[in-house]
């Protein structure tokens, strides 16, 4: 039987606030355990919330950023569970009146096709505690630093059907909360994370099948393998005469599988209400005006402008756009190194590369984005190849400085000296006597190809330094002159 | 609207407490009474009334985005029964 997926994803994404959603302790990532939690995060008694301002703001550019339906009057709700990292013993999250409604976004698939993913809302909501379970025998070890911390849970409606969509609407979701300066989209301190919820159903057959949640799943590639794996597990259970448990699953990254983590079928009754602590939040036209105002350059309109402004490429502006930090990076090495398609190289390949083998991102690139324009300038003018300003970027990498010093230090500035290159190649010549033979009984269309041999030598006697064009130049004209 | 046993110790589950068995009765009665209370107001037609969030009529006042706490853990942890290494202990929720 042909089997179908379908998938929806649910994405917390923590809003860039510098304090809590409902008090004014910091939300630094990495402080000592419980010194960013206050009164009000540890709920203690008396204590109330009041609304961050930069919150609401971040959530409306999101959804106009997405076409959405703006709630001119949103409201805050209890979700009542009990965990020991929620002292109030309820969740502050939006069901009823979320601040976003329904809107969309367009993602585009390797094969160039595109498709719109709906949203079905997105909302405020603040975080829990951390449980650190294994520290202390018995026990469990409560840090509340995170308590509070705002976040913005983005619905998508089951529309994507297979892995491919799923991570193409988590990048681009990434792309639109980094671009817009909402959220730092540093998966690796939890910043923004993804629960998938993924059945399966026989292709053609309308109604949906059993599902399964995969909770926060923290990188892209994470979330492929655990949606690979969730829908080969479903397909093999039902094919076994079993059938699929509604549960929510953990991903074992270690493993690649998910695993059960509990039953929904013994769901929380989470008895969500009105909050009587929280007014209703009440925004006019002029307040989404100004906000609609603020939107920086996103994601699409980038790309646009990637192709119009630099002459890129369209699956070399889509990659770069994908990304605000590449975004950005990009355009310091294009404009430094006043050529785009060589700067798009650079960053696409050699340092795209370099973090991928480190696992760092490129907020994190000991190489910036000054010292890479700097090192594509020097091959643009001709100061070094191609090849030689590989062993530059390396060294740059492990040891930083600048293109211009490690050059210097180095010695690797290219000869185009003419003199210093015609008398390694006479010596090169000198040594060939064989070669030299075969290329004078060649053919005269086939020396060209010959050369190949000549150049080799010329660049091992020069470690590369030589400039290429000139070599060749300087080659051909002294062995045709032979050939006379 | 009546409750039965099983709604009211469902109840007091999610709501962690402990209830003593001779008190069932009692509790699903005086619940019971509280929801024909509902009931009884359910009857008048609100059907032209929008339904309020806050009893208040006033809408939420916001707050600068500014870090206005310090560091107060040694004063807010005093009152804890367990803490170790800065975090607060509670008996282990996992297996």
């Amino acid at each position: 039987m042909e089997w179908e997926a379908v998938i929806g994803l649910e994405i917390h994404a923590q809003l860039a606030t510098k304090s809590k959603i409902f008090s004014g302790a910091s939300t630094a990532f990495g402080a000592e355990p419980n010194t960013q939690a206050c009164a009000v995060d540890l709920a203690l008694p008396g204590t109330l919330p009041v609304f961050n301002e930069e919150a609401l703001r971040m959530a409306v550019k999101f959804g106009l950023a997405i076409d959405a339906e703006i709630g001119r009057t949103s409201v805050f709700d209890r979700k009542n569970y009990f965990y020991p990292d929620l002292p109030k013993g309820y969740q502050t999250s939006q069901l009823f009146h979320p601040i976003v409604g329904i809107g969309h976004i367009d993602i585009t698939l390797e094969d160039g096709t595109s498709k719109r993913i709906g949203v079905t809302r997105a909302h405020l909501e603040e975080d829990a505690g951390k449980s650190l379970h294994d520290e202390f025998p018995g026990m469990t070890g409560i840090d509340l630093n995170r308590a509070g911390t705002p976040l913005l849970e983005i619905v998508s409606e089951p529309d994507m059907r297979t892995a491919e969509e799923a991570v193409a609407y988590v990048r681009k979701i990434h792309a639109l909360v980094t671009s817009l300066g909402i959220c730092d989209g540093n998966m690796a301190e939890g910043s923004f994370r993804c629960d998938c919820n993924v059945s399966v159903r026989p292709k053609g057959q309308e109604e949906f099948g059993t599902r399964t949640e995969t909770k926060n799943i923290n990188s892209f590639r994470f979330i492929e393998k655990a949606i690979v794996g969730e829908i080969e597990r479903q397909i093999d259970l039902i094919e076994d005469g079993g059938r699929v448990i509604q549960a929510t699953r953990l991903y074992d990254a270690n493993k690649n599988e998910t695993r059960s983590m509990r039953s929904k079928e013994e769901a929380n009754d989470y008895r969500y209400f009105p909050c009587p602590d929280l007014l209703p939040i009440v925004i006019d036209e002029d307040y989404i005006d100004a906000v609609r105002d603020s939107l920086p350059e996103l994601p699409d309109a980038r790309k646009a402008r990637f192709i119009e402004e630099y002459k890129l490429s369209d699956y070399d502006a889509m990659v770069l756009s994908g990304d605000h930090n590449l975004a950005t990076y990009f355009e310091i090495v294009a404009k430094a190194a006043n050529d785009a398609k060589m700067a798009a190289n650079w960053v696409m390949g050699e340092l795209s590369k370099h973090l991928n083998q480190n696992d760092t991102t490129i907020a994190n690139s000991p190489v910036s984005a000054e010292q890479l324009g700097g090192l594509v300038e020097r091959i643009k003018d001709n100061t070094i190849s191609g090849k030689i300003a590989k062993q530059v970027f390396e060294v740059m990498w492990a040891e930083g400085g600048s293109a211009d010093e490690i050059i210097e230090a180095k010695g690797l500035k290219q000869v185009t000296d003419t003199g210093a290159i015609e008398s390694i190649v006479d010596e090169v010549i000198s040594k060939a006597d064989k070669q030299v033979a075969q290329y004078k009984a060649a053919e005269p269309d086939k020396r060209g190809k010959m050369l190949g041999f000549f150049m080799g030598q010329v660049m091992k006697a020069t470690g590369g330094k030589a400039n290429p064009g000139a070599v060749n130049g300087i080659l051909k004209k002294k062995l045709d002159a032979l050939c006379d | 609207m009546a409750l039965d046993r099983s709604d009211v110790e469902k109840i007091a589950h999610l709501a962690r407490l402990q209830i003593d068995e001779q008190d069932i009765p009692e509790y699903t009665q005086n619940l019971s009474n509280i929801l024909d209370l509902v009931n009884q107001m359910q009857a008048v037609d609100t059907s032209d009334v929008e339904p309020m969030a806050n009893a208040l009529d006033a809408v939420q006042r916001l707050r600068k985005d500014a870090v206005t706490e310090d560091n107060n853990r040694e004063n807010l942890q005093s009152v804890a029964p367990a803490v170790e290494n800065g975090l607060f202990q509670v008996p282990k929720v996992i297996e």
